[in-house]
């Protein structure tokens, strides 16, 4: 038996130390192919929205020189020297509490309840009708009441985040506890693993890919919603940069607002697959 | 274990199955007796539809019978437990756990010291001849080394009782053979109890010491089958061809009844 196994085992161990070497380089060419492409064209955009500002003459775009010019001020300041000059920094700061604010807290109760619904019956008996009329309201619906409810500030926002935030959590997870093989939970079940053991052992683990699609799914969605949550009367924020930009009608102040929130969603989209493809590692079929 | 197993490890009385359907119910099982032996290796055999996995099922826990009982050790069972352990076709390894982590999965919902589980898994990590795959993920392994860790993982749960829902059905020939003649070994060394539902002949007369040829409609134990066969046996030997054929005959003689009443109605 044991000679077997080895021949076996050798044959697999053999083959894998090989193959990355052999397909090194066609795979480098192809990850510089992507980003080559991937950069190229959105420079050809800027490149096409140059030319459009300067063919039509338009005063009410501002051209990507502008834009360029408030970007630097923006970081830097140096150039007009205002109330926004140099003030990067403080404003993806505010906008990341509440983001983030949002983002943790729709995580950290759609996750568990999402489990929950999942797995028992009565509880999503009781409440799935429930969510699913909720769930078709928009999130800027939600715009007054929650002044009311949190008044003028950082609550409101980080409410309209967590809004928008929660339900493709708890959606994705539930999916994800429905479409575990039922035979885990019965394998679970017969190596003597019961109650709280059962979700924290099997349930969650089982649908971490489906969680963490949801979970990327609403880290998109916050960066969205920072904007509307930030309408609330905010006096700092990505969001209410872009609103002081409407008011004083300074478009590359829009247009700066508009990139550094792309950016910064961009990113921290990026540090979430990479999360997702370490903590996923056994299930190579998720990786994104 | 074997030689003081006269008493009954595993005792099926009077069991049926009913399943609702949209009119009414299907017979699933018709009333099941049996008694089977500590360190017996007892195959259930039959067409599909004669209800062998709902039976394993039962015994496993999974299912309720819709009357009757199942006892091990003389205690009514109530649900699945770590005394009897299920082999699955399909594996139902946990993914996101390495072989070594799997294998230790049962001792740790027992809530041993950590050092103790490791000891457990590695020894049974070794007993299946995976040593060098410890780390490995299930999607990592090919399907007779996934079935090997089923094995071990319900071994190291110290199962007595191991359950085989037609464990080696989707391994090629080859790797079947191989894992058929390991699990003989693994069973001669722990004197586990084994049943194990297959719908080979072959697999069953080389296997067994004892062979229930199951039909359907609703399901029934037809014949109660003892393989005298010494061990080890060999597949090409005119006594194994002899039981083999008689083994056919009675699945067979079972079976062309239920087609012709099927064909004339």
């Amino acid at each position: 038996m044991s000679e077997q196994v080895t021949a076996l085992a050798e044959v697999t161990q053999q083959a894998a130390p090989e193959a990355p070497a052999v397909h090194r380089s066609r795979h480098l060419a192809e990850k510089a192919r992507a980003i080559a492409l991937g950069v190229g064209f959105p420079l050809l955009l800027v490149v096409l929205w140059d030319r459009a500002v300067a063919i039509t003459g338009t005063r009410l775009v501002p051209s990507p020189h502008d834009v360029a010019v408030m970007m630097y001020d923006f970081s830097f300041g140096g150039v007009y020297d205002d109330a926004f000059s140099a003030t990067i920094l403080t404003h993806i700061w505010k906008s990341m509490t509440r983001v983030y604010g949002g983002f943790f807290l729709a995580a950290l109760i759609g996750i568990p309840l999402g489990l929950m619904i999942g797995r028992i019956k009565l509880l999503r008996q009781l409440l799935d009708p429930t969510i699913n009329l909720l769930r078709p309201i928009p999130v800027t619906a939600w715009l007054p009441l929650s002044m009311i409810f949190f008044g003028l500030g950082p609550n409101a926002a980080i409410f309209l985040v967590f809004l928008g935030a929660f339900y493709p959590i708890l959606l994705n997870t539930i999916f994800g506890v429905r479409s575990v093989d039922p035979r885990l939970f019965e394998a679970a079940a017969m190596l003597g693993c019961q109650g709280s053991a059962m979700f924290r052992e099997v349930v969650f683990p089982a649908s971490l890919p489906a969680i963490f699609n949801g979970l990327r799914i609403a880290h998109g969605f916050a960066w969205i919603l920072i904007v509307v949550g930030e309408m609330t009367g905010v006096p700092t924020g990505l969001g209410s940069v872009i609103m002081d930009g409407r008011t004083l009608s300074r478009t590359d102040l829009v247009v700066t607002g508009m990139i550094v929130i792309g950016m910064c969603g961009f990113i921290t989209d990026r540090i979430i697959v990479m999360i997702s493809n370490r903590v996923l590692s056994w299930s190579p079929q998720h990786h994104a | 274990m074997r030689d003081g197993g006269k008493r009954a490890l595993l005792a099926v009385r009077g069991v049926t199955k009913r399943f609702p359907v949209d009119d009414g119910e299907i017979e699933a099982l018709a009333r099941i007796d049996l008694a089977i032996d500590s360190g017996e290796f007892v195959c259930l055999i039959g067409a599909s539809g004669c209800g062998k996995s709902t039976l394993l099922r039962i015994i496993a826990g999974f299912e309720e019978p819709t009357t009757g009982e199942v006892t091990t050790h003389g205690k009514t069972i109530t649900g699945p437990g770590s005394d009897r352990g299920m082999v699955f076709q399909d594996y139902a390894l946990f993914p996101w756990m390495t072989v070594h982590r799997n294998i230790g999965f049962g001792p740790r919902q027992r809530g041993l010291p950590r050092a103790e589980i490791a000891a457990i898994a590695d020894e049974f990590v070794k007993l299946v001849g995976l040593e060098r795959f410890a780390d490995r993920y299930p999607n990592q392994l090919s399907g007779g080394m996934k079935q090997r860790v089923a094995i071990a993982r319900v071994l190291a749960n110290d199962a007595n009782i191991l359950l085989m829902d037609e464990p080696f059905g989707a391994l090629d020939a080859l790797t079947r053979e191989q894992l058929q003649r390991e699990l003989l070994q693994i069973w001669a060394r722990t004197k586990v109890t084994v049943v194990f539902v297959t719908h080979s002949v072959e697999e069953a007369v080389l296997l067994s010491d004892r062979i229930l040829v199951m039909s359907a409609g609703p399901g029934r134990i037809e014949s109660d089958i003892a393989i005298d066969l010494p061990r080890p046996r060999e597949v090409s030997s005119p006594e194994f061809n002899a039981v083999r054929r008689d083994v056919a005959r009675r699945l067979t003689s079972h079976l062309a009844p239920r087609a012709l009443e099927l064909a004339g109605g």
